[in-house]
């Protein structure tokens, strides 16, 4: 004999209530956010010693090196900045020269575009015989006397204790004075905030553990960056070692944290 | 192209154009028609009394606009109140609104002081708004006795005194933003603010020359010849030290052939070859250094001197308009890769464009215009009024 409709009933109804709040919570599920790191896979770390520890502002010490005897011009690290910082065409955070230099040590230079199509071909508009030739990239020097901070007249340009030289577009007045102080020209006023711009070295991944975009992208390792207090890491060892390293304008006496490899004497 | 022409990529860009150049041109202007005014009431220099006053109107109302251009060349011009709250005390910029303030503060309060005997007497004559505005402006005092009269000619002295200062370092301050600049080697130079603030004073007695002369004929009154004469004297020898200075400048450096010098001297010989060398210097400072050697030695007839009092100060207008175009757009056409220079093509109607600079010339003279209905320029008017 089957159940009297009265139990059957009670059942249809649990049945029912069951549904319901499995719908409900659900549908909770779908429209509550969900913690970031839940959500997306953790990015192995790639500056090591920074994930799982305080981050003290005030005992942190960068270097950004560039060799330039590994760049090939390729233009990978300005497409990846780009992208980074969705950066209006005709204004660059980083760029890359090529320098030919031809049997009377007369030296052409040119970056089209940035150089963030790469170099594919070779110059068509010199008819001389080129002896040498080689890339420099370019990026913010993150000096660490640095002209900008000095001009700004609202300390929207500043020096984090870390050594970072950042813009707060929330306060810049957009006067130029930046651009007109770095000696570098690695500033420009961005034309849709109308505030100064500039590379960050990629503060925001450094801060998680991640390289600078450009670092990241490099194929041939012509980008290094790395942490100065981390006696293992490759930029210490550079810069404690043999190697010959140089600064870009050193009579400037900004004193630069980016140095380069194998920096050439035409190189401005 | 010149394929070893090699401009940064962001060097290509002009951020300082030509709002910049008005700026320390209008208070450039200022500062020179103060200087007339300072060596009437401080230093007694009386053929200067027919322009005392409206050189003070002048600089007023060249004053009140020369913030115009700053703000219209910023980019973001409504956060330009954190220059002045919020400011950097490392920044040279920063300085920049409180000396402002300071400057037309006081030149506001002198030409109150100055014109209080005549406000006091068009307050009695005026009716309705006009009384009202004129209370307002002699702060209802209307004591016209000898003794308030001498303690205002006291207090006009100590504030023109204190205004030498205050005017100098309003320009020579501008001329430090440049020469603070050690990216530029053709602005990085301790001279640039004593060249702004030279050139300033002859920029500012030039106009007030031309003014006086022009709104003179054009009002059918007679122009008092020997203020002039004293004027051009007076301009003969600021400009003589201008020159000099901005000559020793380009010497110097091409003397020493620094590392700077090959960059500027491309520069000099390159991009400004025409509006460095032939008119800054040789049509619009050789020329009226010979004009002004013979107004200053030579007895003129009255007429042949002021028509040259007046050509020579339109030509020096333009002389210090193309040095500082020179030094603001041309230091900036030279790009810090020091083997190249960029180019600079003014639009029309930019917000920073050649329209907006005309309309920003012209403001000074609507406001002079507004400030001659309320404040007699010349102690003739009022002599006939009363």
């Amino acid at each position: 004999m089957g159940k009297p409709d009265a139990e059957l009933d009670k059942e249809r109804r649990a049945f029912i209530k069951k549904v319901l709040n499995g719908t409900i919570a659900g549908s909770l599920l779908l429209v509550l956010p969900m913690p970031i790191t839940a959500a997306t896979p953790e990015f192995p770390e790639q500056i090591s010693g920074i994930r799982g520890k305080k981050w003290d502002m005030f005992n942190q010490r960068f270097a950004f090196i560039v060799d330039i005897t590994r760049c090939i011009g390729c233009g990978s690290c300005c497409v990846a900045d780009r992208r980074e910082y969705h950066v209006p065409d005709g204004y660059y955070r980083t760029w890359v020269e090529r320098y030919l230099k031809d049997f009377n040590d007369e030296v052409y230079v040119d970056s089209p575009n940035g150089g963030l199509d790469g170099y594919q071909s070779p110059r068509t508009d010199i008819d001389v015989e080129i002896r040498d030739t080689f890339f420099v990239p370019k990026l913010c020097n993150m000096c660490k006397e640095p002209p900008c901070v000095q001009v700004c007249p609202v300390g929207a340009t500043f020096k984090t204790p870390d050594g970072f030289i950042l813009v707060d577009r929330e306060r810049c007045v957009g006067c130029a004075y930046c651009i007109q102080a770095c000696p570098y020209s690695a500033r420009y006023l961005d034309p849709v905030t109308r505030t100064a711009e500039k590379c960050t070295w990629c503060y925001h991944r450094v801060r998680k553990g991640l390289l600078p975009v450009c670092v990241n992208v490099c194929p041939t390792g012509a980008r290094k960056f790395g942490d100065l207090n981390d006696k293992s890491s490759e930029v210490y060892k550079l810069l404690h070692e043999h190697e010959v390293l140089t600064v870009l304008k050193k009579d400037m006496g900004t004193y630069p944290a980016l140095y380069y490899k194998g920096l050439r004497r035409e190189v401005v | 192209m010149d394929t070893l022409n090699f401009v940064f990529p962001n060097d290509l860009h002009v951020h300082w154009s030509m709002m910049i150049v008005l700026y320390p041109y209008l208070t450039g202007l200022v500062d020179g028609s103060f200087i007339v005014a300072a060596l009437y009431y401080v230093f007694g220099v009386k053929s200067l009394k027919p322009i005392s006053r409206f050189s003070l109107v002048f600089a007023l109302a060249f004053l009140s606009c020369a913030m115009f251009p700053l703000l219209l060349h910023l980019g973001r011009p409504e956060r330009n109140h954190n220059m002045m709250i919020t400011p950097s005390p490392t920044s040279a910029m920063s300085g920049a609104g409180y000396i402002f303030t300071v400057a037309i503060v006081l030149i506001a309060l002198i030409v109150l002081l100055v014109y209080r005997p005549t406000l006091v007497k068009l307050r009695n004559q005026s009716k309705g708004i006009m009384n009202v505005l004129y209370r307002v402006l002699t702060m209802d005092s209307t004591n016209l006795s000898p003794e308030s009269l001498e303690l205002d000619r006291k207090i006009i002295k100590f504030l023109v005194a204190i205004g030498i200062p205050v005017a100098s370092v309003l320009h020579g301050y501008v001329g430090f933003l440049f020469g603070g600049v050690k990216a530029n080697p053709s602005w990085s130079t301790p001279l640039m603010p004593v060249i702004f603030l030279f050139s300033a004073c002859v920029s500012g007695i030039s106009a007030l020359i031309l003014a006086y002369i022009v709104i003179k004929k054009l009002t059918n009154q007679p122009v008092d010849v020997a203020c002039v004469r004293t004027c051009i004297n007076v301009l003969a020898g600021f400009f003589i030290l201008a020159f000099s200075f901005e000559m020793l400048e380009v010497f110097s450096h091409s003397y020493l052939k620094t590392w700077y010098h090959h960059s500027v001297e491309g520069l000099l010989n390159g991009p400004l070859f025409y509006s460095f060398w032939v008119w800054q210097v040789a049509i619009c400072s050789l020329l009226p250094l010979f004009l002004l050697g013979w107004l200053c030695l030579f007895t003129l007839k009255e007429s042949v001197f002021q028509f040259f009092a007046a050509a020579v100060s339109f030509i020096l207008l333009l002389q210090v308009l193309f040095m500082r175009w020179n030094v603001v757009i041309g230091g900036q056409l030279m790009s810090k890769s020091t083997r190249g220079y960029t180019e600079f093509h003014p639009e029309w109607f930019d917000k920073e464009g050649i329209l907006a600079v005309i309309v920003l010339m012209s403001l000074p003279f609507l406001v002079l215009f507004i400030l001659s209905r309320i404040l007699p320029l010349w102690l003739e008017e009022e002599s006939i009024s009363s």
